[in-house]
């Protein structure tokens, strides 16, 4: 076992500092990129704060969709395989409500701000 | 310095012109690259811009129409009346600036996002979907026997093209996957009609005025194909800038858009623009991937490119809202 802070703790220390300390200070593409590099940090402190719950939850449905084990890489590939040969499509029980869960678990890290994913969210409330 | 060539080659070819300043850098990619420029002239500066692949580039991709055939497609634009720079001078051996032209510069915003939010540009977003109607229109009248030789593309080679993309990223991904299988299932088949297609027509890549559309930008994917394709890509969800209920570019509808075509006496097929809005949207999805693998193998190792990887995700979401749409 690691000891802390918690890495989120780091990586969010680190953004902040970026954000309110440096950000002011400098401006042009420099500016530019500082903001590239906190939206970096912001999206690493959401992974690593929601992968490990929706992964495990994706690799539940996985295992029920397709009656095996496997690690959450190689269920995506036997599902990818099996959408790809037409063995199962949006008509099979249970596809459509796992996709639709796990690109809202991917969204919710990569760009929790993409109008469609927020109109999503809301349709779910 | 550029700037000692671009003088040299516009006072041949440009009546009066004493030389060329302010050059500057606008864009540069693996084989060609975007300069602005002044050309100096005693009736005061003319905007320029210089499009160009270098000396010793390598050949363009095998899906880019050429420097050449950009020319003469946005020559013949500008003729028909459709909002387009004129072309100035195509690049000769004796320019020393390697291949491509030299066109007039358009004044004016390419970025969506201030497009769609800065006041100047309030009295035009209204009529652009309609105004964009009539300009795709017009674009694919262009009289086939003046086009250069193009790639001639139909749905079925781009699906393949486009599993072959996104097998050779090694990236599984279960929603692509159900696309391309819609795709294939789908596929209304080849079009009767095969037209001129821009290629990459969306917001972005047009100049917009405070008046609407003054230039239709970046030729480079032209081909001959099923015109729709272009009405379907501009629709993409990726191209709205977060207004998504505008689906024609974050400007208006899709109503407005087939109104401005049809009144420019074109027929549109909306099944066949749903099934290329499909497509589009795939086709952003495997482009981030293949940005990300970029960024991976080295070329371009920048942070910009890293995280557009982490911008498929946002075509996913997109393809299951059009794909297996959750209740109301």
């Amino acid at each position: 076992m690691q000891d802390e802070p918690t890495p989120i703790e780091l990586t969010k220390a680190v953004a902040d500092f970026l954000r309110n300390d440096i950000a002011p200070l400098i401006s042009g593409h420099q500016a530019f990129k500082l903001r590239v590099a906190i939206n970096i940090l912001d999206l690493v402190t959401r992974q690593l704060a929601l992968e490990e719950g929706s992964d495990a939850k994706e690799v539940e449905r996985l295992r029920t969709l397709l009656g095996m084990n496997g690690s959450v890489t190689e269920l995506n590939r036997a599902l990818a395989e099996r959408i790809a040969k037409g063995e199962v499509d949006l008509a099979t029980p249970g596809l459509a409500e796992h996709l639709w869960q796990t690109t809202m678990d991917k969204l919710a890290v990569d760009q929790p701000n993409y109008a469609s994913y927020k109109r999503e969210v809301s349709r779910s409330e | 310095m550029i700037e000692t060539e671009l003088s040299r080659s516009v006072v041949r070819w440009c009546p009066g012109a004493t030389g060329a300043s302010c050059a500057a850098k606008l864009s540069g990619g693996a084989s060609q690259e975007t300069w602005r420029f002044d050309i100096e002239h005693p009736d005061g500066p003319i905007g320029a811009i210089l499009r160009r692949a270098p000396k010793g580039y390598g050949a363009a991709p095998t899906r880019a129409a050429g420097l050449a055939a950009e020319a003469r497609l946005m020559q013949l634009a500008y003729e028909a009346g459709v909002p387009s720079p004129r072309v100035l001078h195509v690049l000769t051996p004796e320019d020393d600036l390697g291949t491509g032209f030299i066109m007039q510069r358009v004044e004016g915003e390419t970025i969506a996002r201030k497009i769609l939010r800065d006041d100047e540009f309030a009295a035009a977003r209204p009529v652009l979907a309609r105004q964009i109607g009539g300009v795709l229109a017009g674009l694919h009248r262009l009289p086939q026997e003046k086009l250069p030789e193009l790639r001639l593309m139909t749905a079925a080679k781009e699906i393949d093209e486009f599993e072959r993309d996104y097998r050779s990223l090694n990236w599984p991904k279960p929603v692509f996957e159900l696309a391309l299988r819609w795709l294939r299932d789908n596929d209304p088949g080849p079009s009767v009609e095969v037209t001129l297609v821009h290629g990459d027509f969306r917001n972005g890549n047009l100049i917009i005025g405070s008046d609407g559309v003054r230039a239709v930008l970046d030729w480079e994917l032209a081909h001959f194909g099923d015109p729709m394709e272009d009405l379907g890509w501009l629709c993409v969800n990726s191209w709205r800038f977060g207004e998504i209920d505008k689906p024609v570019g974050g400007f208006g509808s899709r109503e407005e858009l087939f109104a401005g075509y049809e009144a420019a006496g074109r027929k549109v097929d909306p099944a066949r623009v749903k099934f290329w809005e499909v497509m589009g949207t795939l086709r952003w999805g495997i482009m981030c991937g293949g940005m990300m693998q970029r960024f991976r193998e080295g070329p371009d190792h920048s942070m910009e490119r890293a995280m557009i990887g982490r911008r498929a995700s946002e075509t996913e979401i997109d393809l299951l809202r059009l794909l297996a749409p959750r209740g109301r």
